[in-house]
């Protein structure tokens, strides 16, 4: 038995350390106001303290530390992305999960399972050896498999598709990777915490103030917080947020849903992804097959979840595993999912000075959390855009310069 | 199953219809500036309001407007698209 254990036995439950220290009293004023705290804030404000030194940083979140997509989502973490900003970007953020754990002191229970995007028609095909060649170009482990390769790692699986739209080849990428969600946004809120950082929970931003161009705080359920720099990193919120700026963006927001079936025995290691069924799935490590989807057909700001979603999820998912039709569905949820036309966040600096923007993160955001914390908090300290996130700024959609990030990120998360 | 009270052909099944997207006034292509093009195309105030869209209904090919709240998803208003596109908005 660990000694901790043991030692706990005899004290009274008080004494023990809580994960996180209680709340400070809400201050009047902070060098940085971030909002949202989804893994992106916490790990923007991680970052501010750790590698900038700044800590008089308040994180303000109107429900509870990773409530939003950040402890919604099917957890999937790869770098096999279709173009090079892209493939840069997040092959940053996976060197970084490898490390959080330690970082964090808490198990993150990063697991590499190796990543599936089968393709089932020629169309398809092609854009898996596109893809592989920008990802081998970076130096990006992914190469395009053949069908008996498929099928001798994943056995269960039918490559005929029931004879309706077999297999041609998928695009293998080995680092492709699941972690605990909350995991990350608690080890990163606890890091910043220990770092002097204040969360606040149940503190909702209703208007953010600027004067004479500049921001001069945020008005919240709590009273004004006066703040010279304010960070939104609220995700499917982001539309609210600007429209308070007048900042008018492309992001559109659409439900994602997800669910879970009941455990089975572990039988499949791999992470698998059919663009053409619009569907994916992986085994947790309690056993339970996660599976998703696409985006619901319409705009909506709403986490209610429909029949819909099931009935069409499990149509396609029984065409690739004909056993899960004896599975049962435990649980669905939704999360909002803010989309951009290109498929790539927008990031950084915008026209009001002092406001920054991280946002359209869409179904893609969760393998983002280290790198866009890092580069966020970078930007906001030195005031100048990180390199890695030059791309993504908002003003790309005027100049037609967009990037192009469909191909890799509509439904492979 | 969500159904909708579409006024000429009854009550269906929202799963019928496709949705087109917000009703926008489109410029004029010919004599339009890049900046002005940009602005049509990306950029719009996407916060949760009441809007009108298109919504294609597939099985009679008709083109519908929905007035819809979409933080709610409830449907205000249904009418059909019957002056063209570009002079719908
Ligand atoms: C079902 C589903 C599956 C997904 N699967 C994957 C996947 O496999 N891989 C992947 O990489 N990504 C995936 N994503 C996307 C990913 O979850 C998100 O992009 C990412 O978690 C965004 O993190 P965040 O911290 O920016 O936002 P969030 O975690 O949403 O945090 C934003 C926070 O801001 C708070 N907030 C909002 N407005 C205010 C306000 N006015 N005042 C105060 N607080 C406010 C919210 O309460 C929320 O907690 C998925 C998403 C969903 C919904």
């Amino acid at each position: 038995m660990p000694l901790r254990l043991l030692k706990y036995a005899w004290k009274s439950p008080e004494e023990e350390l809580r994960f996180f220290p209680q709340e400070k009293p809400l201050e009047k004023e902070y060098d940085v106001v971030i909002i949202g705290g989804g893994g992106h804030g916490m790990a923007c404000a991680y970052y501010l303290a750790k590698e900038h030194g700044i800590t008089n940083v308040a994180v303000l979140e109107q429900g509870y530390i990773g409530g939003g997509n950040t402890g919604r989502n099917t957890t999937i973490v790869r770098s096999n992305y279709l173009t090079s900003e892209g493939v840069k970007f997040y092959d940053e953020s996976l060197k970084l999960f490898d490390d959080l754990s330690e970082d964090f002191d808490l198990n993150i229970f990063y697991s590499t399972r190796g990543h599936y995007t089968m393709a089932h028609t020629d169309s398809a095909m092609r854009t898996m050896r596109w893809r592989a060649e920008v990802n081998k170009h970076h130096g990006i482990d992914s190469e395009v498999v053949d069908v008996e390769t498929i099928q001798k790692d994943i056995p269960y699986m039918d490559v005929e598709c029931n004879g309706q739209h077999p297999v041609m080849g998928a695009l293998y990428h080995a680092p492709g990777s699941v972690a605990r969600h909350d995991a990350v946004a608690w080890g990163y809120a606890r890091g910043a915490q220990m770092r002097g950082v204040e969360i606040h929970q149940k503190t909702q931003v209703t208007d953010i103030k600027t004067a004479s161009g500049k921001v001069v705080g945020v008005e919240t359920n709590r009273g004004f917080i006066k703040a010279k720099k304010v960070i939104s990193m609220v995700a499917g919120s982001s539309p609210r947020i600007t429209n308070m700026l007048d900042i008018k963006t492309p992001i559109e927001v659409f439900p994602l849903q997800s669910c879970v079936t009941e455990p089975v025995k572990p039988f499949m290691n791999t992470i698998v992804v059919s663009g053409s069924l619009h569907v994916y799935v992986s085994q947790s490590s309690r056993g339970e097959l996660v599976m998703g989807a696409s985006v619901d057909p319409a705009e909506l700001h709403s986490t209610r979840s429909t029949l819909d979603f099931v009935e069409g999820l499990t149509d396609q998912m029984m065409d690739l595993f004909p056993f899960t039709s004896r599975l049962k569905i435990m649980r669905q949820w939704a999360g909002m999912s803010d989309i951009t036309p290109d498929f790539a966040p927008i990031m950084g600096k915008t026209q009001i000075d002092g406001f920054y923007l991280d946002s359209g993160w869409g179904t893609w955001g969760f393998k983002a959390t280290p790198i866009s914390g890092k580069t966020m908090a970078y930007t906001v300290a030195t005031d100048t855009t990180h390199e890695l996130i030059k791309p993504f700024s908002l003003d790309r959609f005027e100049r037609f310069n967009l990037v192009g990030e469909k191909g890799a990120a509509s439904v492979g998360h | 199953m969500k159904f909708i009270d579409c006024p000429p052909i009854g009550r269906r099944a929202l799963s019928e219809f496709v949705y087109g997207g917000l009703v926008k006034h489109e410029p004029d292509h010919e004599n339009v500036s890049e900046s002005v093009w940009a602005e049509h195309v990306f950029y719009r105030h996407s916060h949760p309001q009441i809007q009108k869209e298109w919504w294609y209904h597939r099985p009679t090919g008709m083109w519908f407007f929905f007035e819809r709240d979409t933080l709610t998803d409830v449907i205000h208003h249904v009418s059909v698209a019957t002056k063209g596109y570009a002079n719908e908005a």
